[in-house]
C-alpha cells in the first residue's frame, strides 16, 4: 500500500512539475531559448503571491488574479527590452543574459525578503484530504495536478486552434517567412514570454501554498521543470505532463526506499532516459 | 598583383606579444618571489586569485573555444576537493602526490559524463551538466564517512603531513596555486596552437565546415571536455586543501564556482586567452571594494554581465582589442605586406584569424576595399534579431 501511495502522490507532484516545465517547453518551442532564470522567476512569483496577500488579505489562490498579469506583463517587457536582443545564430548571449537575470532576481528577492523560508497560508484546504480505496489524498496536489492538466491542455488547444497558436507556430518554422507574412516577431517572441510567465505565475503560486520557499530554490525548480521537458520530449506539451509526471514518481519512489535518496532518484531517472532515450519519450522536434 | 609571392610575410608574434612575453617573465618571477615580500593574507588572496584565473580560463577553453557552454564545472571543482580528502584521510598519500591522482581520476570520471551530457546541445547542454553536478552533489552527501550533508574537516595530521611548520604549509599552498595557473595557462595556449587548436577554432566558426573539412567535431569536443574536467579537478582539489574543510553545498556550489567564473570571463572577454587574466583582476578588485554591499554587489555584477554581453559582447578585452590591435598571446596569424598599413592586419572577430581568410584576403585587395571588408567584419551576431 505504501508503494500505491508513493505512485500516487508521485504523479500528483508530477503536475506540478509539469507547471515548471510548460513555460520554459512553449519558450523553448516559438524561440529556441532556453530560459536559465526560470526558476528564480517561478519563486519570484511565488513571492508576489506572498505580498499580494498579506497587502490585500485576501487567499493566497485568489492572488492569482493579480499575479499572473503582472509576470505577464513583465514576461512582455522582459522580452521585448532584452531578450530580444540575444536572439540568433549564438547560443552564448541568451544563456549568460539569463544567467546573469537569475543572479539579479535571486538577490533582489534576498535583499527585499531575507532568507527565511517562506509559506502561504491556505487554512484548511492545506490539510483536506480524500479517501480513496484506503488512499489518502491531499485536495491541494489534487487541485495543483488539475490546474497542470487545464493548463498544458489550454495551451496545446492555443497552440493549434486560435489565431495566437498560429503565430507562434510559424515564427517557430520559419522567422524570415513569418515577418514576410506580416508578423511582427519581436511582438509574438513577447507575447510568448508573457504567455510563459503567466503560467509560471500559475506554478509559483502553487508551489508557495504547497511548501516552504526561499530566494535560493530556483535553480532547483529550472532543473526539474528541465527534466520534464526532456524526459517527455521536446516541444511536445503533453510529452512534458508525462515528463513531470514520470519525475514526480521517480522521486516519491526513490524516497520511499531512502529519504535521501527524493532528488538523487530523480536525477538519475533522467539520465537514464538520456542515456536510452536521448530525444525524450514523445519528441516532436529536436533541440 | 604580381607582388603578391615576395611582398608579405606571415607572423605569429608580434611586438606587443613579445614585450607581453618578457614582461610576463619578469612578473612571473616577482610572483614566484611573493613568499618574501607579501604578507600572509596577500598570500592567500593571490592563492585564490590563480585559482580563480584557473578555473575562468578552463571555462573559456570550454565555452569560448568549444562552444561548450557548461554551467555544471562545480561538479568537478567538489569533486576534486571530495577526492583530496579522501585520498589523504583513508590511503595516507601525500596531498601533494594525490593531485596527480586527482588529475587522472577526474578525467577518468568525465568520459562517461560527456557521453551523457553530449546528447544535449546548447542551452540545454548547459542545465544537463547542472544536473549531473546536482547528482555528485547528492551522492557525495550520502557518504558518511566523508561527514555526509554537514562535511568534514582535513585532520591536523594530514594537514602537518604537508610541510614542517605553518609558514612552509603556507607557502607550499601559494606555490601549488601559481604553479596550477601557469599550467593550465600554458596548457591551454599550447592546445590552441595546435592542429587540434585549429580545428577547434573551424568548429567554432563553422561547425558544418569544420565537418565537411574532415574534422571529427564530437572527438575534438570530448578532447576539450576531458582535459578541462581533470585540470578543473585538480583547482578544486587546490581550493579545498586551502580551505581545510569540506561540505557538500560549499564543494558543488553554483554560485561560487560557476557563476563567478562565467562573469569573470564574460567582463573579461570571452574567446581570447586574455580576457579571464583581465576578467579575474576585475573581479577581485570589485570583490575587494565592494564586497561589504554583499547582495548589492552581486546584483551589480549580474548587472555589468548583461550590460557587457549586450553591448560589447567581447569584453573588455574586445574593447581593448579592437582599440589598439593589441594580442598578448600570438595565437592568430598575421599576414604583413609592404602595401598595407600594419595596424589593420590581423584583425578578426574572436582576434584571431586561424583560418587566415580574412588576413590573406585584405592583402589582396586594394585599399580602398578594406574599409568594406571591415564592414563586413564587424557584423554583430546578433544583428538579424531585432
Amino acid at each position: 500500500m505504501n508503494w500505491i501511495n508513493a505512485l500516487v502522490q508521485g504523479v500528483l507532484l508530477g503536475g506540478l512539475y509539469a507547471l515548471f516545465a510548460a513555460g520554459l517547453s512553449l519558450i523553448f518551442g516559438v524561440m529556441r531559448l532556453v530560459n536559465i532564470a526560470h526558476g528564480d522567476l517561478i519563486v519570484l512569483a511565488a513571492y508576489m503571491g506572498l505580498s499580494t496577500t498579506i497587502m490585500l488579505g485576501i487567499h493566497p489562490l485568489l492572488a492569482c488574479v493579480v499575479v499572473i498579469p503582472l509576470m505577464a506583463l513583465f514576461g512582455y517587457v522582459l522580452q521585448r527590452g532584452i531578450l530580444n536582443q540575444t536572439l540568433g545564430d549564438d547560443i552564448l548571449p541568451p544563456l549568460l543574459v539569463t544567467f546573469g537575470l537569475s543572479v539579479i532576481i535571486q538577490n533582489a528577492l534576498l535583499e527585499a525578503y531575507s532568507a527565511d523560508p517562506q509559506k502561504m497560508n491556505v487554512g484548511i484546504l492545506e490539510t483536506a484530504s480524500l479517501s480513496v480505496g484506503g488512499l489518502s489524498i491531499g485536495v491541494l496536489p489534487l487541485l495543483t495536478f488539475i490546474v497542470a492538466v487545464f493548463v498544458i491542455g489550454g495551451l496545446h488547444w492555443m497552440f493549434y486552434h486560435t489565431g495566437l497558436g498560429r503565430a507562434f507556430r510559424a515564427v517557430s518554422d520559419n522567422q524570415e517567412i513569418a515577418q514576410l507574412m506580416g508578423l511582427n516577431k519581436r511582438h509574438v517572441f513577447g507575447l510568448a514570454m508573457a504567455l510563459s510567465l503567466a503560467v509560471t505565475a500559475i506554478a509559483g503560486l502553487l508551489l508557495g501554498v504547497r511548501t516552504n520557499f526561499d530566494p535560493s530554490i530556483g535553480g532547483a525548480r529550472l532543473i526539474f521543470g528541465f527534466e520534464a521537458v526532456i524526459i517527455g520530449g521536446l516541444g511536445n506539451l503533453w510529452g512534458t505532463l508525462v515528463g513531470g509526471i514520470v519525475l514526480g514518481v521517480a522521486q516519491t519512489i526513490g524516497a520511499q526506499i531512502n529519504p535521501g535518496w527524493q532528488l538523487l532518484a530523480g536525477h538519475l531517472t533522467f539520465l537514464l532516459v538520456l542515456a536510452v532515450r536521448p530525444r525524450g519519450l514523445f519528441p516532436r522536434m529536436t533541440g | 598583383m604580381n607582388d603578391f609571392k615576395t611582398n608579405y610575410v606571415v607572423t605569429r608574434s608580434s611586438r606587443a606579444s613579445t614585450v607581453a612575453m618578457v614582461s610576463g617573465i619578469a612578473v612571473l618571477a616577482v610572483l614566484i618571489a611573493a613568499p618574501w615580500w607579501a604578507g600572509r593574507a596577500d598570500l592567500r588572496l593571490m592563492a585564490e586569485l590563480f585559482l580563480y584565473l584557473s578555473l575562468a580560463s578552463l571555462w573559456n577553453l570550454m565555452a569560448g573555444y568549444a562552444g561548450l557552454v557548461s554551467v555544471g564545472q562545480q561538479a568537478y571543482v567538489g569533486f576534486g576537493g571530495y577526492l583530496l580528502f579522501a585520498l589523504t584521510m583513508f590511503a595516507g598519500i601525500h596531498p601533494v602526490a594525490a593531485l596527480g591522482i586527482v588529475a587522472v581520476l577526474g578525467a577518468i570520471v568525465s568520459i562517461p559524463v560527456a557521453a551523457l551530457v553530449f546528447r544535449l546541445r546548447g542551452a540545454y547542454f548547459a542545465i544537463g551538466t547542472w544536473v549531473v553536478a546536482e547528482v555528485f552533489r547528492l551522492s557525495f552527501a550520502q557518504v558518511s564517512v566523508l561527514g555526509g550533508g554537514s562535511g568534514t574537516s582535513l585532520p591536523t595530521k594530514v594537514v602537518k603531513s604537508m610541510a614542517s611548520g605553518r609558514q612552509a604549509r603556507e607557502w607550499l599552498s601559494y606555490w601549488l596555486a601559481l604553479a596550477l595557473v601557469i599550467i593550465v595557462i600554458a596548457c591551454v595556449f599550447l592546445f590552441l596552437r595546435s592542429r587540434k587548436g585549429l580545428a577547434l577554432s573551424a568548429i567554432r566558426d563553422n561547425e558544418l565546415a569544420a565537418g565537411s573539412l574532415g574534422i571529427n567535431i564530437w572527438w575534438t569536443k570530448f578532447t576539450v571536455y576531458v582535459v578541462t574536467a581533470s585540470l578543473t579537478t585538480v583547482v578544486g582539489a587546490l581550493i579545498f586543501l586551502q580551505k581545510l574543510r569540506i561540505s557538500p553545498d560549499a564543494a558543488f556550489s553554483v554560485n561560487d564556482w560557476t557563476a563567478f567564473v562565467i562573469f569573470i570571463v564574460v567582463i573579461g572577454g570571452i574567446g581570447s586567452l586574455e580576457g579571464p587574466i583581465i576578467g579575474t583582476l576585475v573581479f577581485f578588485a570589485l570583490r575587494e571594494t565592494l564586497a561589504d554591499l554583499g547582495t548589492a554587489y552581486l546584483i551589480a555584477l549580474g548587472l555589468v554581465a548583461i550590460v557587457v554581453m549586450l553591448k560589447a559582447p567581447q569584453g573588455l578585452w574586445g574593447i581593448i582589442r579592437s582599440r589598439w590591435d593589441i594580442q598578448f598571446f600570438p595565437l592568430g596569424y598575421r599576414v604583413k605586406g609592404s602595401s598595407l598599413n600594419p595596424s589593420t592586419t590581423g584583425r578578426s572577430k574572436m582576434g584571431r584569424s586561424t583560418l587566415g581568410s580574412t588576413d590573406m584576403g585584405s592583402t589582396e585587395m586594394g585599399a580602398s576595399e578594406m574599409g568594406r571588408l571591415e564592414d563586413s567584419s564587424n557584423k554583430k551576431p546578433t544583428e538579424n534579431s531585432d
